[in-house]
C-alpha cells in the first residue's frame, strides 16, 4: 500500500467508527422519522439497518402526511375483504377501513390495501408497513399484549365451525373422532381444534397450510376429512370449491372468534379514531341514519343525530379530525348494518343472517357507546 | 528509507492495526442492531427473551419423529420441526445422488434414447420452478388417489389413498437394542473385510473373492441375531377404522411429495455437476485404461469416478445445502417442517419475531456448515487420491 495513503485510510475508517457510534445518539428524534415514513415502498422486511422503527410521530401525523391510509386486509375472503377483476377491494373489513379513511381525510377513496396472510399480519403491523390491521382477526389476550398491538373493537362476533362433505352423513363435530382436519397455520383456529378434539377425548390430525387458497383445494381433493375455520370464513371459502352443494357447514359453534380491528399499541389517539369509527357506523344504524338520508338528518332536531353528524359540539375535534367525520363515514360508506348487508347479508352469495351482529337492541352484540 | 522506519510502515503492524479497526467498525455495528432492535421492542411492548420456549404450545403437528402432545412446550415443537426438516433433507440428499448420478452417467450414454431421455429430464426438471413442482406433486397426486375407503390395495395388507400410503407394522418382540447392535456389527465387519481385501490386492495383487459379497453382513448379521435370540416378529396391518387407516407404518402425503420434488429437482442439478465432473477426465485417461485392458465398467468405476469426484464434490455440496434450505418451501404444502412449525405457527402464536427468526437462521446455519463440514471432510480425504 502507498504510505501517504495510509493516513487517509485510517481517518476514512475513524470516521466511519465515530459515525456509527455517534449514530444512535441523533438517530430516534424527529430527524429519522420521515426516512421510515417515506420508505413506502420499500420492503419493511428488508429493514435490517438499525433505523428506528417505531416513529416518535403519530400515525395519524404518518397518515396525514402520507395522504391515505394503509390497511392489512385478507388475501381474499369474499365478504370480508375481496378484491374484484380489477382490483378494488371491498366487504366488510374493507368499509372500516374506508370509514377510518372517511374520518381522517373525508374521502374514502384515500385508502390502501396490503393483503397479509394469517401469519404475516401481526409483523406487518408491528413493522409499521400498515396502519391498521382489518382482516378478520380474532381479538385475544396474547395479541392484545404480548403482541405489541390493541385491538380497538369488534365488527364481526364469530365462531369456529367445521365443514364436511355431504357424503360423510356427519351430523355433528362429536362424529368427527379420528378425522383429517384441514386449517390454516398461525391462526387461533389450529389452537381451538387443538383444544376441542382434546378436552373431548376425539383423536384428529391437523394439515396447516399457510394461505386459504390451499386449505380449500387439499378438502377439495379429499385430503381432509373435515375444514375447519372461522364460521363466516366456512361461508365464504365454501363458495371457491368446485360444488358447493356437496358439502355442510355442521352445527356446532367451537370457539368465540370476535373479529375486529387492531391497531399498534401506544397511539390512544390513532386507536381512537379507528375505534370511533366503527362505532359511528353502529349508532349510525341503531339512530336510523344511513347513507341515503344522511344529508336530510342533518337538519333533524334529534341531538343524538346531530352531534353523530357533527352538526352539534366538537367530537371530530376532539378525536383530532374534522368534525364532519362520521357524516363522510355514512355517506361515503354506509352504518353498520348497510355495510353488513352489501358484504356478507342474506341477499349476498354467503348469506348470513345478523345473528350475534344485530344491534344490542334486535337482540344482538353490536352496540356503540353515545357520541357525547 | 534508511532512517528508523515510522510505525506506518511496519506492515506488520499496519496491517494489525487495520483489522483491528475493521473488527471494531463490524463489532459495533452488530452492536447497534442489537441494541436498537430491543430498545424498539420494548419500546413497542412487544414481547422479548427465550421464555416462551417453555409455555406450552396448544396445537397439534401432523408427523412427530419424538413424542408431541398438544400439552408440550414451544420449545418440544421446535425439536419436531427440525427433526422433519432432518428427515427430508437426509433421505432427500440420499436420492438425489443415487438418481442424479444416474441421470449424470445417462445423459453421456452412447446410447441414443438413453442420453435424450436424460437430457429432458434434467432440462426440463431443472428450469420449472420448484414451488410449481412442489404444487404438482401435492396436488397432481392428491387427486389422482382414491379416498380412504376405496384405497387402492396390494393383497390386502398395504393400501394407498390420498391419506397417504400404509404398509403393515413390523413389530419386534424383543430386545430392539440387541438387533440395533447387531446391524452396528453388520456394518463394522463389513468394513473391515472391505479394507483387508484392498490392502491385500495392493500388496499382492491378488483379489479377494467375494468380497463384493461384504455389504451382504449388513443383513445377514441381524437375520441371524435374530434367529439365534428367538425373537419374534408380528406384523401388524393397516385397517381401516372411521375416517381412516389405523396402525402400522404410514408416510403422509406432504412428505412424500415434499421428497420427491426436492430430490427429482435436485438430481437434475446434480447430474449436471456430474456430467461435468466426467467431461472434465481427459480422455486420455479412458485410452490409457483401455489400453491396459480394462472393460469399461471397472473404467467408469476405478478411473473416471474417482478423477471426476475431486471436480463433482464441492458443487455437489452447494446442491446438498441447497436442498435443506429448499425443504422450508415444505409450509406451501403443509409439511411440518422447521419453517412451517416454528416461524411460522410458533411465531405466529408468540409474536416473538425477532427470536424465532434468529433461532431457525442460527439453525439452517448450524446445518450448512455441518453439511459443508462432512463434504469438505470428504473432499480433502478423495483429493488424496491424486498422485
Ligand atoms: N380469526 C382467526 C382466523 C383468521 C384466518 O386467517 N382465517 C382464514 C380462513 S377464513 C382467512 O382469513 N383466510 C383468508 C386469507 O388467508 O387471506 C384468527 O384471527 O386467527
Amino acid at each position: 500500500m502507498n504510505n501517504r495513503l495510509l493516513p487517509a485510510v485510517l481517518a476514512l475508517v475513524v470516521g466511519l467508527l465515530a459515525g456509527f457510534l455517534l449514530y444512535p445518539m441523533f438517530a430516534g428524534g424527529d430527524e429519522a422519522a420521515p426516512a421510515v415514513a417515506a420508505s413506502d415502498d420499500a420492503d419493511p422486511q428488508a429493514e435490517a439497518a438499525p433505523l428506528p422503527v417505531v416513529t416518535s410521530r403519530s400515525t395519524l401525523d404518518l397518515v396525514r402526511e402520507r395522504g391515505y391510509v394503509r390497511c392489512g386486509v385478507s388475501q381474499g375472503l369474499p365478504g370480508f375483504s375481496n378484491p374484484n377483476d380489477s382490483g378494488d377491494w371491498s366487504g366488510i373489513d374493507v368499509d372500516l377501513c374506508r370509514a377510518v379513511a372517511a374520518a381522517v381525510f373525508g374521502d374514502a377513496d384515500k385508502s390502501r390495501y396490503t393483503p397479509l396472510s394469517a401469519k404475516e399480519r401481526f409483523t406487518a403491523l408491528q413493522s409499521g408497513e400498515i396502519d391498521v390491521l382489518t382482516r378478520n382477526t380474532t381479538w385475544s389476550l396474547t395479541r392484545d399484549t404480548a403482541l405489541g398491538l390493541d385491538f380497538v373493537g369488534i365488527n364481526y362476533y364469530d365462531g369456529q365451525g367445521f365443514m364436511v362433505r355431504k357424503e360423510l352423513g356427519v351430523k355433528s363435530v362429536m362424529e368427527l373422532d379420528g378425522a383429517v382436519v384441514c386449517t390454516n397455520t398461525g391462526t387461533t383456529t389450529e389452537l381451538n381444534v387443538a383444544d376441542f378434539f382434546r378436552s373431548n377425548g376425539l383423536a384428529y390430525s391437523i394439515v396447516a397450510f399457510e394461505k386459504s387458497d390451499e386449505v380449500v383445494a387439499a378438502y377439495d381433493a379429499g385430503r381432509c376429512d373435515a375444514f375447519t375455520t372461522d364460521a363466516s370464513g366456512l361461508y365464504s371459502e365454501r363458495l371457491k370449491l368446485a360444488d358447493y352443494n356437496d358439502h355442510v357447514v355442521l352445527p356446532e359453534i367451537i370457539s368465540k372468534e370476535p373479529l375486529g380491528p387492531a391497531v399498534r399499541q401506544g397511539d390512544d389517539q390513532w386507536a381512537d379514531i379507528v375505534r370511533w369509527s366503527l362505532f359511528a357506523m353502529v349508532e349510525a344504524e341503531e339512530l336510523g341514519v344511513t347513507s341515503k338520508n344522511a344529508g336530510d338528518m342533518r337538519t333533524t332536531q334529534n341531538p343524538a343525530i346531530r352531534r353523530l353528524l357533527g352538526v352539534e359540539g366538537a367530537f371530530g375535534q376532539n378525536l383530532g379530525i374534522p368534525n364532519d367525520w362520521a357524516y363522510k363515514i355514512i355517506t361515503q360508506v354506509g352504518n353498520y348494518g348497510e355495510s353488513f348487508e352489501r358484504g356478507v347479508g342474506v341477499n349476498t352469495p354467503l348469506g348470513i343472517p345478523r345473528g350475534l351482529n344485530a344491534l344490542w337492541k334486535d337482540g344482538g352484540l353490536q352496540y356503540s357507546p353515545p357520541v357525547r | 528509507m534508511p532512517s528508523s522506519p515510522q510505525p506506518w510502515n511496519n506492515p506488520k503492524l499496519r496491517a494489525f492495526a487495520i483489522q483491528l479497526a475493521v473488527l471494531f467498525v463490524v463489532g459495533s455495528f452488530v452492536w447497534i442492531i442489537v441494541d436498537n432492535t430491543i430498545t424498539n421492542l420494548q419500546r413497542q411492548n412487544i414481547a422479548s427473551g427465550f421464555g416462551f420456549l417453555e409455555n406450552p404450545a396448544g396445537f397439534g403437528i401432523a408427523l412427530t419423529l419424538v413424542d408431541y402432545t398438544e400439552q408440550s412446550s414451544y420449545g418440544r415443537a421446535l425439536l419436531v420441526g427440525f427433526l422433519n426438516t432432518l428427515l427430508v433433507a437426509v433421505i432427500g440428499i440420499f436420492v438425489a445422488t443415487i438418481l442424479g448420478f444416474t441421470l449424470g452417467i445417462a445423459r453421456l450414454s452412447s446410447n441414443w434414447l438413453v442420453a435424450k431421455i436424460a437430457t429432458v429430464y434434467i432440462e426440463v426438471v431443472r428450469n420449472v420452478p420448484l414451488l410449481l413442482q412442489l404444487f404438482f406433486w401435492y396436488f397432481a397426486v392428491l387427486r389422482a388417489l382414491p379416498l380412504p375407503r376405496e384405497s387402492l390395495s396390494l393383497l390386502e395388507v398395504a393400501f394407498l389413498n390420498n391419506r397417504g400410503i400404509y404398509v403393515p407394522a413390523l413389530l419386534l418382540e424383543g430386545n430392539g437394542l440387541i438387533l440395533g447392535l447387531s446391524v452396528l456389527v453388520g456394518i463394522v465387519s463389513a468394513w473391515l473385510i472391505g479394507r483387508y481385501a484392498k490392502r491385500r490386492r495392493l500388496e499382492t495383487g491378488e483379489i479377494v473373492k467375494g468380497v463384493a459379497f461384504a455389504p451382504l453382513l449388513i443383513f445377514v448379521v441381524p437375520v441371524l441375531a435374530f434367529l439365534a435370540l428367538d425373537m419374534g416378529l408380528k406384523a401388524e396391518v393397516p385397517s381401516l377404522q372411521g375416517f381412516g387407516f389405523k396402525g402400522g407404518w404410514s408416510l403422509i402425503p406432504e412428505f412424500v411429495s415434499l421428497l420427491l420434488a426436492l430430490s427429482f429437482y435436485t438430481a437434475a442439478f446434480i447430474a449436471e455437476n456430474v456430467r461435468s465432473g466426467i467431461l472434465a477426465v481427459s480422455k486420455g485417461q479412458t485410452e490409457a485404461a483401455r489400453a491396459l485392458g480394462l472393460k469399461p465398467t471397472p473404467i467408469l468405476r476405478l478411473v473416471i469416478i474417482p478423477q471426476a469426484l475431486r471436480v463433482i464434490i464441492p458443487p455437489l455440496t452447494s446442491q446438498y445445502l441447497n436442498l435443506t434450505k429448499n425443504s422450508s418451501l415444505a409450509v406451501a404444502i403443509a409439511y411440518p417442517d422447521l419453517v412451517s412449525v416454528f416461524s411460522g405457527t410458533v411465531l405466529n402464536q408468540t409474536g416473538q419475531a425477532v427470536e424465532v427468526i434468529a433461532i431457525t437462521m442460527t439453525i439452517y446455519l448450524s446445518l450448512s456448515l455441518f453439511t459443508s463440514l462432512v463434504m469438505n471432510w470428504y473432499n480433502r480425504h478423495m483429493a488424496l487420491v491424486e498422485r
